[in-house]
């Protein structure tokens, strides 16, 4: 007894997923119970699924993404970009989540206060666009990648530091990385002549789809990294509280470096999810996913103070919202309940959160 | 004898799973100086949270001068003349001292702030704690820990109350100002005022209190008259048992150098050997939280420094690798991770390398939870959900879970209680004479000094002092020396 309720508030996350179910189960019946409808919640899942991994990271951190949405667009643009180049479908694919960590450290380095080495990658990262954009071909862009970090390493030495807001720092994303993307894709979509493999990820398959294994993939890893790793345990330290992190001999900026390089890197590797399933490159995609994967954390127990937060309860909140939006179409409901019903299962969620952390204090 | 002030009788309240308070009784009068003390989390803060309005009781009856009283929030309180002196700091750092002596009862003229009133009232409450020098504009964030808590005072007793409610009100104080807050409290008293005073220091109540009470487990277990009390009695009632030597010692024999630093000025050089306990007693603010601070790269450091034959190590992180570790002042801002598990708060600095399991982290702690009798559900309990007392002895195991052999220990027993204070005694006194290590204690509580320390320093205005025997101090000397020059002439 004692074992379960130690255990409820992870499993809370799946009893309210599970819950959910059965109701649409029961309203929708065989339709929405169907093989072929599961399948299909989880493909819907993916993209938004593997972005709530990277908002995890980032959130027990003890920080915010708000530009998941504009850094999935970007990356969906330089991977179709990367094809009509004559880049292989695998350049293309690592692109894309090379471009996170690249941003990642970027921002990381804004959030910690590394402000010379943050302009070091800005400019590196201008110039990649520039050069992808001209089609400069894969050098040049790698040298000015290179160059820029060797640049933040050395700019990292000097002791001067101004930590600014992540809230703030990925406002101000939100906006730069969907004008790059617009502006490298020349206000259109880009058409790559073929995704190749790409493709496949989020169609083929037997039984499930490649891309929704790749995401589950990345979940077990995250979830390994967060618990049996001891970068995931200075995490959770950071976010909890940063005063204390220092005091325990974390290297907090460093830990936030960590934190944001692979949460947006997850973020790559959803925009590959994208790539695939929109086939072609985007600049407008992807608009509200940053809410929604910052829904799906706090669904899956993340609190937005930092230091706490579940892989799987992200999972889980993520499928939640797409049951609810499959569930009210299966029904026939307009949009609008959809989006209704899924702002009232995210405040119940956090509510129901408080109110259990409230009566074990 | 008259009828109380303030009466509460059997008061109840349930957190969750915890039994916070059952059938608690008080009987305050008017005039009376009333010392409650109980050991941390036998239910004495949520008692005066719910004097305060914070916390409603769930069953019970509160009378003030006869007539039911059941806040409902503090500003209930405050109306009714209730006043609440917080311990752990209310104040909001980012507005001014004036602001905040006069939150919540701000002056008006009709519906606009008069800013001319407060000003002048914020003044008064300035004058009154002997703080007229202070800019009123000036913002909380600015200000030292001491004067933060002398704010908190001078917003109490600026306003006429009917009963002055005070927790633990000395431990951020030196204790020149402690003597100056029981002149102004035995002040409102004298006024009629009843006083409910909350504190771990024996001496303090002794001095000040007329009546005491003893909470354990959410009872009152005894009362009495102070006049009337022995020490002893008042020691066995509050731990439960007999506490025997609350310093024990056991023969240090004083091996190689750990620490070495050339302090600024012309000094002897502060030296930390193994096997030895070194205190630096001074008032707050005399620098010696910023010197341990320094030497464990918290802040940057001045002095020039040698730890464990090793120079040029800036970070924490670097400190840790090279066996230091600190428990620090500020427990709950930054000393532990509230929210966390105390697993987790534990074994943090003893991770090394890339991989940890959440098994070998349980094993890390649950030997250390034992060694240290902490009190708590299991390791993966919440940090919040613990007493300060075993907080505390879980700041304390972490340097020990992490192998520590230099321990700098900055005011390690501030708000313990008594059972608390004892073990960490025990364990200062066993990691000198075990030749675990050496201890630097800094601390602003003379007999603690005196009683676990083998040498005892003074810091007074950034400058320490000679080394000297801790037998060849006594509690007077070192007092006078903490004041320097100016009270000694």
């Amino acid at each position: 007894m004692k074992g379960l309720r130690a255990l409820l508030p992870l499993l809370a996350p799946f009893l309210g997923l599970l819950a959910v179910w059965c109701f649409f189960a029961l309203a929708a019946g065989g339709d929405f119970t169907s093989f072929s409808n599961l399948r299909l919640m989880l493909l819907q899942t993916a993209v938004v699924g593997t972005a709530a991994i990277g908002a995890t990271l980032i959130i027990a951190g003890g920080g915010i993404d708000l530009s998941v949405g504009s850094s999935v667009a970007l990356g969906t643009v330089i991977g179709a970009l990367v094809l009509t180049q004559g880049g292989s479908p695998a350049a293309a694919a690592l692109a894309m989540p090379l471009m996170g960590l690249y941003l990642g450290a970027w921002i990381g380095c804004l959030v910690s206060g590394r402000v010379l080495s943050a302009l070091a990658l800005a400019v590196a990262l201008l110039t990649a666009c520039w050069g992808l954009r001209t089609q400069a071909g894969a050098l040049p862009i790698a040298i000015a990648l290179f160059g820029g970090a060797a640049a933040a390493v050395f700019a990292a030495r000097f002791p001067w530091r101004l930590p600014l807001s992540p809230f703030i720092v990925t406002l101000g994303t939100w906006g730069a990385l969907r004008g790059l993307a617009k502006g490298l894709g020349d206000n259109q979509p880009v058409y790559p002549a073929s995704t190749g493999w790409i493709a496949e990820l989020m169609q083929g398959g037997s039984w499930l789809a490649p891309g929704v294994w790749l995401w589950l993939g990345l979940a077990v890893l995250a979830a390994l990294y967060l618990s049996h790793t001891v970068p995931g345990r200075h995490l959770f330290a950071v976010g909890s509280n940063e005063r204390t992190a220092r005091l325990c001999g974390v290297d907090v900026e460093r830990t936030q470096l960590l934190t944001y390089s692979l949460g947006i890197a997850c973020a790559g590797v959803a925009a590959l999810l994208q790539l695939s399933y929109l086939s072609m490159g985007d600049p407008t995609t992807a608009q509200g996913l940053e809410l929604r994967a910052i829904a799906a954390a706090v669904i899956g127990g993340a609190s937005l103070a930092g230091g706490s937060g579940s892989i799987p309860g992200t999972i889980a909140g993520a499928l939640l919202m797409t049951v609810v939006d499959n569930g009210c179409t299966k029904l026939g409901m307009d949009n609008w309940v959809q989006e209704v019903v899924t702002g009232a299962i995210i405040v119940t969620a956090v509510a129901l959160d408080r109110w259990r952390g409230r009566r074990t204090t | 004898m008259p009828a109380p002030l303030l009466e509460a009788s059997r008061i109840s309240k349930r957190f969750g799973a915890t039994q916070a308070l059952s059938g608690v009784d008080l009987a305050l009068h008017a005039g009376e100086i009333h010392a409650r003390r109980g050991e941390n989390g036998a239910g004495t803060s949520t008692l005066l949270k719910i004097l305060g309005g914070v916390e409603q009781a769930d069953a019970g009856r509160l009378q003030l001068a006869g007539s039911d009283y059941a806040p409902a929030a503090p500003r209930e309180a405050l109306r009714s003349g209730v006043v609440l002196v917080h311990q752990e700091l209310a104040l909001c750092a980012e507005l001014s001292v004036e602001q905040n002596l006069c939150l919540g009862r701000e002056p008006r003229r009709g519906l606009r702030l008069d800013l001319g009133a407060q000003r002048e009232r914020a003044r008064t409450a300035l004058a009154l704690v002997g703080m007229s020098d202070l800019d009123p504009a000036r913002s909380i964030g600015t200000l030292s820990i001491a004067q933060r808590q002398w704010l908190e005072i001078a917003r109490a007793l600026v306003h006429p109350s009917r009963v002055l409610v005070l927790d633990e009100p000395t431990s951020s104080l030196a204790r020149e100002d402690v003597t100056r807050l029981f002149r102004l409290v035995r002040a409102a008293s004298q006024q009629g005022t009843a006083v409910l005073y909350v504190s771990h220091a024996l001496e303090e109540v002794r001095e000040l209190c007329t009546h005491w009470t003893v909470l354990r487990d959410g009872e009152s277990v005894a009362s009495g008259e102070v006049r009337d009390t022995p020490t002893s009695r008042l020691i066995a009632h509050m731990a439960g048992r007999e506490l025997g030597e609350l310093y024990p010692r056991r023969p240090h024999t004083p091996a190689e150098e750990l620490l070495r630093v050339s302090v600024a000025p012309p000094a002897d050089p502060l030296i930390v050997r193994r096997g030895e306990v070194l205190g630096i007693y001074g008032l707050i603010g005399a620098g010696r939280s910023e010197l341990l601070r320094g030497i464990f790269g918290l802040d940057p450091q001045t002095a020039e420094l040698e730890v464990l034959h090793a120079r040029g190590a800036r970070t924490p992180a670097e400190r840790w690798a090279m066996g230091v570790g600190m428990v620090v002042e500020d427990r709950a801002r930054e000393g532990l991770f509230l929210e966390r598990s105390l697993a987790d708060n534990l074994s943090l600095p003893a991770l090394r390398g890339l991989f940890s399991s959440p098994a070998a982290r349980r094993a890390t702690s649950e030997p250390w939870r034992e060694r240290l009798a902490i009190k708590s559900a299991s390791v993966e309990a919440p940090m919040r959900t613990l007493s300060g007392g075993n907080q505390q002895k879980v700041a304390l195991a972490r340097l020990l879970a992490a192998k520590s052999q230099l321990f700098l220990l900055d005011e390690p027993t501030r708000g313990v209680d008594v059972r608390a204070k004892s073990e960490i005694y025990r364990w200062i006194d066993t990691i000198a004479s075990e030749q675990r290590g050496g201890v630097l204690l800094v601390s602003s509580y003379a007999p603690e000094l005196l009683g676990v320390c083998d040498t005892i320093r003074v810091m007074q205005a950034g400058v320490l002092g000679p080394a000297r025997p801790a037998s060849e101090w006594t509690q007077e000397q070192l007092v006078e020396a903490a004041f320097g020059a100016e009270r000694a002439a």
